[in-house]
């Protein structure tokens, strides 16, 4: 068959295919072709077309419109809502939980350096200086003055939503941060942790030396359980990546990366929904100053107890997606 | 062989195949973004002023989401094209080709960080040199990668000439190649394609404009011109 005897036979049918592709959303419409018949055929005729050496033209048209079809029809649906239920509740705390042995690192490396700068800022008096600016350190003083009406910056009451603001961007923007720097064979995340370790570890240690810690703990109790948590939760994903890159096991590199990917990404979900919550807790409830201290440090233990009771306990027993059941003990059959 | 083809093969046995962007056009598509998104905090930031403190903290969050996800936003529900990407005909896929699927986009913007570090892109531009198909660390991670959006061709033209038969004997690659210069008769200017016609004199034995018409008609006669 010459070309333009191929091209009048089936040329109708690619512009109405062409037509709808372009116009077409929801396939509601009675104009819509049977896409997957249309689909094939086309791909036949692509195969054909090719096979008999038609012109390029033809073929990067063909082409074209193949993969504008192929677009729609492998189109993907990956959110939906009750994958996020079930997130919530069982795919979460799992994923932390197979990943244990990063979150034990990335613990170790983010209260470390915390607890050695925590003891020594609070023996001496000079060492918090290292890592913030005098200026920085008589902000935080102020901030937590114990003679001061208002706690935690200063603030008014529509400054809430302004600290809201600043929490999430700054806080969200950290965790991301520590999580993407891990791609550099883990060393970003590395350094993400040992930073925050430090600086947090001078403050804990400057603030308790200058007797503040009455208002201090208070303040950062309720929302550190969701916020430090995420922090070392996003340098375990980040760490997890850079080992990937470090030793791929049985896979190429960049097979073991993606793979890789997949399971830190459970965990990222979940530690932005973590920081969202700490932002929330840290601008409308920690520096609220009517609720007593007893409530907030009360409230601050059980929201620590929840947080790991829920990776300790949430979602055991559950079975992961594409997870076989496990064989009851005892219970082999012989083949 | 240097090529910037990307050929995937479906389950329908068929090869599709696109063209990888390269880093030129994507920095530019970028700066475009960045250039919008600075558009629209400077704009925000003129709205909020006068809601003082409380202002303040929305535009925060508003830049949050900017700087995160409005990348992610455009390539999952506007087809794979940023508004910076769609000034330059480009689009992120998966790397079968599928439309980006959210996972894949919320992980290739969220590692941009780590092709930013240390400084302005760098490990990101020096990872897309190094790679077949320009991936930056991010693509590499979510299995993406950022092709060109091929326009659709206008109609095909061919020359006016009446279909001739070719002589006898006329082997399948010198058809195509008699073919392909009738197809771009419009693209090659009149005298290249005189000039190339002309290689041919020792075989039709006609030169110039006329040799040229002739290989026109036997181009329309083997794309079946009657």
């Amino acid at each position: 068959m010459k070309q333009q005897d191929f091209e009048q036979r089936y040329s109708d049918g690619w512009l109405r295919l062409e037509q709808w592709l372009r116009t077409g959303s929801a396939g509601a419409d009675e104009a819509a072709p049977d896409l997957p018949v249309a689909y094939r055929s086309l791909c036949q005729q692509l195969a054909v077309a090719k096979e008999r050496q038609y012109t390029n033209q033809l073929i990067e048209r063909l082409n074209q419109l193949v993969m504008a079809a192929h677009h729609r029809v492998y189109r993907q649906q990956t959110l939906r809502r009750n994958t996020w239920v079930r997130y919530l509740l069982a795919g979460f705390p799992q994923a932390v939980r197979a990943q244990i042995k990063y979150v034990w690192l990335a613990s170790a490396l983010f209260l470390l350096p915390a607890l050695v700068m925590g003891i020594g800022s609070y023996s001496n008096d000079a060492l918090i200086y290292a890592v913030m600016s005098p200026e920085q350190v008589l902000q935080f003083e102020s901030m937590y003055d114990p003679g001061n009406q208002v706690m935690g910056r200063e603030r008014g009451s529509d400054s809430d939503l302004h600290m809201f603001g600043f929490y999430i961007k700054n806080n969200i923007g950290i965790a991301f941060r520590t999580f993407a720097a891990g791609l550099l064979f883990g060393l970003g995340s590395i350094f993400f942790l040992v930073f925050n370790g430090i600086y947090l570890g001078a403050v804990f240690g400057h603030i308790t030396r200058v007797g503040f810690s009455a208002t201090f703990f208070p303040f950062v109790i309720g929302h550190g359980a969701f916020e430090l948590t995420a922090i070392v939760l996003a340098g375990a994903a980040g760490l997890r990546l850079g080992q990937s890159l470090i030793d791929p096991g049985g896979h190429r590199r960049l097979v073991a990366l993606r793979l890789a990917s997949i399971e830190a990404m459970k965990i990222v979900y979940g530690t932005f929904l973590m920081l969202v919550i700490a932002a929330f807790l840290e601008a409308f409830w920690s520096s609220s100053t009517e609720l007593g201290v007893g409530l907030r440090v009360a409230v601050g233990t059980v929201l620590w107890l929840l947080v790991f009771a829920y990776f300790a306990l949430a979602g055991r027993g559950v079975l992961q997606p594409g997870e076989m059941p496990r064989p009851a003990p005892g219970g082999r059959r012989e083949p | 062989m240097l090529d910037t083809a990307y050929n995937v093969e479906t389950p329908e046995g068929i090869d599709l195949r696109a063209q990888a962007a390269g880093p030129v056009p994507r920095i530019l598509a970028y700066s475009v973004d960045v250039f919008y998104r600075s558009l629209i905090l400077a704009a925000l930031g003129i709205a909020l002023a006068f809601a003082d403190r409380a202002g303040l903290g929305i535009w925060l969050l508003c830049s949050f989401l900017l700087e995160w996800f409005y990348p992610v936003f455009f390539e999952v529900l506007r087809g794979g094209q940023t508004p910076g990407k769609k000034a330059f005909g480009l689009m992120v896929v998966n790397d079968n080709l599928t439309p980006i699927s959210w996972s894949a986009s919320l992980l290739r913007n969220l590692l941009r960080f780590a092709d930013f570090l240390p400084f302005g892109y760098a490990a990101g531009t020096i990872a897309m040199t190094l790679n077949r198909d320009f991936r930056r660390l991010g693509d590499m991670a979510a299995g993406t990668l950022v092709v060109y959006r091929q326009q659709n061709s206008n109609e095909r033209s061919l020359p006016q000439a009446a279909p001739l038969a070719p002589p006898r004997g006329l082997q399948l690659q010198d058809q195509l190649a008699v073919i392909s210069l009738a197809e771009r008769h419009r693209d090659l200017s009149e005298a290249r394609q005189r000039e190339l016609a002309d290689l041919l004199q020792p075989v039709t034995g006609k030169s110039g404009r006329d040799g040229l018409n002739y290989l026109h008609a036997v181009g329309n006669w083997l794309l079946g011109g009657k």
